[in-house]
C-alpha cells in the first residue's frame, strides 16, 4: 500500500502481479479489497473476472468479465482502505482521520500510541503518516480483533510500521517502556479519562494527545482529567459535505408543452460537445451542483490537547 | 525529553529552539499570532514595550514566557506552570455547588474599580509584577466579590492578559502555519495577487473586502494531504499558489525522502515564501524542487512539434491570467524585497537577519528527476491554484500521474470544480470523484458551560478528489 518498497511505487511501468493486493472498483460506493492469485476468479453481479486477466495489467485498468461487464483494479491507499475493511468496530472516516494525523503534528520519524486498534482504519493512516522510520504502537483488549488487525496489516504491507498489542489500557496503562517516548497519543476509549495519566507519561514534553468520543459527557470527562497535566485544549466537530453534480437541461421557453421552469436532470452526463447545436435555442445544457441530501450527522468530538513543558 | 532533544535526528522538527529558527509564538491564548526568526537581536512588541527574543534561544517548544521586571527593565522570563494549575481546585468546587450568585446588583456605572491608572504605573514603576497588579485590581473591585465564580474568573483571565501577558513558544508545523495566515490573512493562502500585495496595503484590502472571506484551512489542507496519498517515498506534483502553504505541507510530510514538484505556468515560479517558516531540515529542503510545466510536459510520446504547440498554448494561457490578475488586482502595490520579507516574518518583529547557512529550498528540478517521473509518473497531484482555469490546467497535468494515482484539488468556489468533475467523468478519465466541502466547528469545554463556540468559520474550500484511470485507447 505504501510505497516503503520502491518497486512496489505507482508507475507507468508498474503492473499488476501475482499476489498484489487491490481495490476491485464496481462504483464510488462500492469496492472489494482483493488478493490477485493466479487461479482464482471474482464473481459478481457483473459475471466472472479471472484474476489471470488483470496480471500484466496496469493498475487503474478496466477489466472485463465473461459477460462483458467491467470494474476498474486500484493500488490500494488507506482511503481506499477505509472504504473497503471489514468493520469489525465502528471506524473513523476521512475527514476525521485527516484532521487528526494533522492536529497531532505526525510527521515521517514520529513514534504514535493508539488505543483501541479497532478495526485499523486510522490505524493505517497513521502507519502512512509515520513512514518510513517512525513506529506505530496500537493496543486493543479484545484478543481476536487485535489478531484479525494484525493480519490486515500484514495484507496491506504495513507491519514493519505497526505493532498491534492485546492491552486493557484504561486498566493497565500503556507499556511503560513507552514512557516519554511517545509523540503523539491517540485514543479512542469508552473511557478516556481512565488513560489520560498514563497518556500523560508516555508523551514527550510538549507532545499532542487527541481523543475521540461520539458524547459530549466523555468529553466533559476527558477534559477535566486533562487539565492538570495538559494544556491547549481544543473540541471540534469536523463533518464532511458532498456535492453531487449534474449536468441540467434549463428549459426557457414559454410554451405550454413543457412545464415552465422546470429542471430536468439528465440520468447519465451526456456528450454535451457534439450534437447540441442544433438542439433547441430555448434549452441549454448547464453543469449544476448541490449537496447530496444525505449526510453523516455526527461521528465523534476530537478532543486535543499537549503536554505541559515542566522542564 | 534529555533524547529527543538532541538535534542529531536531522529528520524530524526538533524540539527545542536554536538560533535562526523559526517559531510560531501565541501571545495570551491565542489573541495573538506571531511568526519570529530567533537571533540574539530579534525582538517582540507586547502592548507599547519592546522585548527581546534572546531569552528564548534554547528552549523547548511548548514552554511559557512572561514578562518580569529584571534589572536590566523588563524582559521576557521562562514560566514554569505548576502540574497541579492553581486554579483547578477552584473549578472543581464550583462544578458542583449551585451558584446562588447572579449580576441583578451589578450596576455599570464606571466606580466599581478603586484603583486609577496612576497607582497602577507608580505600583508598576515600584517593580510589582503583573500578578500583584491583578490581585491588587481584584481587592480593589468593589464588585469582584458579587460576581459568580464563572464571571470572576472571566475577569481574572482578561486582566491577567493586559498586565500579565503570556508568550508560548510554539513549533512552526503545517497545522499551527496554516492556522496562524487563517486566522490572519485568510486571502494570502487562498488568492496569490493578495499574496504579493505590501503588508500595509493588505492589511487595507483585508479590513475593506476580505474580514469575512475564509480561504484553505487546516482540516482543508488536511484532506488535500490524505486524499493526494502523501507519504514517505513519494513524488507529489503539486500547483501551489497558496504562498508555499501546500509545498511546506507536502514536504513535511515526506521527510526528506521522494520529491515535492511545484509547478507553474509561464517562467516565473509561483512565491514559495511560506515554505521559510516551517523549520525544515536541509535534507528536506533539498526534496522540495520547482518545474515549468513545459518542461514537465514535454510529453511522453508527442512529437516536436506536438509539443511546440503546447508550450504555445501554455504562454497564451499565462498571459491571458496576468491580464486577469493585473484588472482584479488593482489595490496591488508591488512590494520591494524587503517588504516582501516582512510578509513573513511579521512586522512586530524585527527584521529576519538572513542565514544563508540552511539550504534553499525550491530549486529547479535536475534533469534526472524530470526523466524519472517521465519515465514513471508522478503519485499524485494537489492543484490549490484559485486563479487559474482549472480544467485547462487538469487536461495538462493529469497525463503526468502514475495510473491509479489520486489526486486532489482545492478551490474557494463550486463551479469550477463541478465543470472539472463533469468534464473528467465525460472524459472517462477519473474515477470515485467526489467534490466534498470540511465542516469544523469548535467547542468550549469547561465544567457546565460546554456549548460551540459562538463564532466560527463557516468556510474553508471545497475539493475535488478522485482517481486517476488508464485511458482507454
Amino acid at each position: 500500500m505504501l510505497p516503503i518498497d520502491p518497486t512496489k511505487k505507482i508507475s507507468f511501468t508498474r503492473h499488476i502481479c501475482d499476489g498484489d493486493l487491490v481495490i476491485v472498483y464496481e462504483r464510488h460506493d462500492n469496492m472489494k479489497a482483493i488478493k490477485v492469485c493466479q487461479g482464482s476468479v471474482l464473481q459478481n453481479r457483473f459475471g466472472v473476472f479471472k484474476h489471470s486477466d488483470w496480471i500484466g495489467k496496469p493498475f487503474g485498468s478496466k477489466v472485463f468479465s465473461n459477460k462483458n461487464g467491467f470494474v476498474y483494479l486500484l493500488a490500494p491507499t488507506p482511503e481506499l482502505w477505509t472504504l473497503v475493511l471489514s468493520h469489525r468496530t465502528q471506524i473513523l472516516y476521512i475527514a476525521d482521520i485527516s484532521f487528526v494525523i494533522m492536529y497531532l503534528e505526525i510527521v515521517p520519524g514520529c513514534m504514535v500510541l493508539e488505543s483501541g486498534t479497532g478495526s485499523g482504519s486510522l490505524t493505517t493512516s497513521l502507519a502512512r503518516a509515520v513512514a518510513p522510520t517512525g513506529h506505530v504502537h496500537t493496543f486493543d483488549f479484545h484478543e481476536q480483533r487485535a489478531a484479525s488487525a494484525r493480519e490486515d496489516f500484514e495484507k496491506t504491507g504495513l507491519s514493519s510500521l505497526v505493532t498491534v498489542g492485546v492491552r486493557d489500557i484504561q486498566g493497565e496503562g500503556f507499556p511503560d517502556e513507552f514512557s516519554g517516548l511517545a509523540d503523539s497519543v491517540f485514543l479512542d476509549l469508552p473511557q478516556p479519562w481512565l488513560a489520560i495519566p498514563s497518556a500523560g507519561k508516555m508523551l514527550k514534553p510538549d507532545g499532542v494527545l487527541c481523543s475521540f468520543s461520539p458524547c459530549i459527557e466523555q468529553v466533559q470527562r476527558a477534559c477535566d482529567s486533562l487539565r492538570s497535566n495538559f494544556t491547549d485544549l481544543k473540541t471540534f466537530e469536523i463533518l464532511l459535505r458532498t456535492y453531487e453534480v449534474r449536468e441540467v437541461k434549463m428549459d426557457y421557453s414559454q410554451g405550454d408543452e413543457t412545464k415552465p421552469g422546470s429542471i430536468l436532470p439528465c440520468k447519465r452526463p451526456q456528450r454535451a460537445i457534439e450534437g447540441s447545436n442544433d438542439q433547441d435555442k430555448l434549452s441549454s445544457q448547464t453543469v449544476m451542483a448541490r449537496p447530496c441530501s444525505e449526510a453523516k450527522g455526527h461521528t465523534g468530538y476530537l478532543t486535543f490537547a499537549r503536554l505541559k513543558c515542566l522542564s | 525529553m534529555s533524547q529527543n532533544n538532541s538535534q542529531s535526528d536531522s529528520i524530524q522538527n526538533p524540539r527545542v529552539t536554536w538560533e535562526g529558527c523559526s517559531v510560531l509564538l501565541d501571545i495570551n491564548d491565542g489573541d495573538r499570532l506571531v511568526f519570529a526568526r530567533l537571533s540574539a537581536g530579534s525582538t517582540l512588541k507586547i502592548g507599547n514595550k519592546t522585548y527581546s527574543l534572546q531569552p528564548l534561544i534554547g528552549c523547548p517548544f511548548g514552554s511559557l514566557f512572561q514578562v518580569e521586571n529584571g534589572d536590566q527593565g523588563h524582559c521576557l522570563a521562562r514560566f514554569v506552570p505548576t502540574v497541579e494549575g492553581n486554579n483547578i481546585q477552584e473549578k472543581g468546587d464550583f462544578e458542583s455547588q449551585d451558584e446562588i450568585k447572579d449580576n441583578r446588583a451589578l450596576v455599570d456605572n464606571n466606580k466599581a474599580q478603586s484603583l486609577t491608572g496612576e497607582e497602577i504605573n507608580a505600583m508598576r514603576s515600584q517593580g510589582a509584577t503583573g500578578d500583584e497588579i491583578v490581585e491588587a485590581l481584584i481587592a480593589n473591585s468593589a464588585t469582584f466579590e458579587k460576581k459568580t465564580s464563572f464571571s470572576q474568573e472571566k475577569y481574572r483571565l482578561k486582566k491577567q492578559k493586559k498586565y500579565a501577558p503570556k508568550v508560548l513558544l510554539r513549533r512552526p508545523f503545517a497545522r499551527s502555519i496554516c492556522e496562524a495566515y487563517f486566522k490572519k490573512y485568510p486571502a494570502r493562502i487562498g488568492c496569490a495577487q493578495l499574496f504579493q500585495s505590501c503588508y500595509l496595503a493588505m492589511d487595507a484590502v483585508m479590513s475593506r473586502n476580505f474580514t469575512c472571506s475564509q480561504f484553505l484551512r487546516v482540516d482543508a489542507l488536511s484532506l488535500l494531504l490524505s486524499m493526494a496519498n502523501v507519504t514517505a517515498n513519494s513524488d507529489v506534483l503539486v500547483v501551489d499558489m497558496v504562498g508555499g502553504l501546500l509545498t511546506g505541507a507536502v514536504a513535511e510530510r515526506l521527510g526528506g525522502t521522494g520529491y515535492v514538484c511545484s509547478t507553474y505556468l509561464g517562467s516565473t515560479p509561483y512565491s514559495i515564501d511560506i515554505v521559510r517558516i516551517f523549520n525544515l531540515s536541509n535534507e528536506i529542503c533539498k526534496r522540495i524542487v520547482r518545474s515549468p510545466l513545459t518542461d514537465l510536459s514535454l510529453s511522453q510520446n508527442g512529437t516536436s512539434e506536438q509539443i511546440h504547440q503546447q508550450g504555445d498554448d501554455i504562454n497564451m494561457e499565462c498571459l491571458s491570467n496576468n491580464q486577469i490578475s493585473s484588472s482584479v488586482g488593482t489595490e496591488e502595490i508591488t512590494p520591494t524585497e524587503n517588504e516582501k520579507s516582512d510578509l513573513i516574518s511579521e512586522t512586530t518583529v524585527s527584521p529576519v537577519n538572513k542565514t544563508g547557512k540552511s539550504t534553499k529550498a525550491g530549486n529547479k528540478a535536475s534533469k534526472q528527476a524530470i526523466d524519472l517521473w517521465k519515465e514513471n509518473g508522478f503519485s499524485s497531484l494537489i492543484i490549490a491554484a484559485p486563479e487559474l482555469d482549472l480544467w485547462n490546467l487538469l487536461k495538462d497535468l493529469l497525463p503526468l500521474l502514475a495510473n491509479s494515482a489520486p489526486f486532489a484539488i482545492y478551490h474557494q468556489y463550486l463551479q469550477p470544480l463541478a465543470t472539472c468533475m463533469h468534464n473528467l467523468q465525460l472524459g472517462k478519465m477519473a474515477i470515485g470523484l467526489q467534490i466534498s466541502e470540511p465542516w469544523l466547528r469548535e467547542y468550549q469545554v469547561l465544567p457546565s458551560r460546554t456549548h460551540p463556540c459562538m463564532q466560527m468559520s463557516a468556510f474553508g474550500g471545497y475539493i475535488l478528489s478522485g482517481i486517476k484511470i488508464c485511458s482507454s485507447s
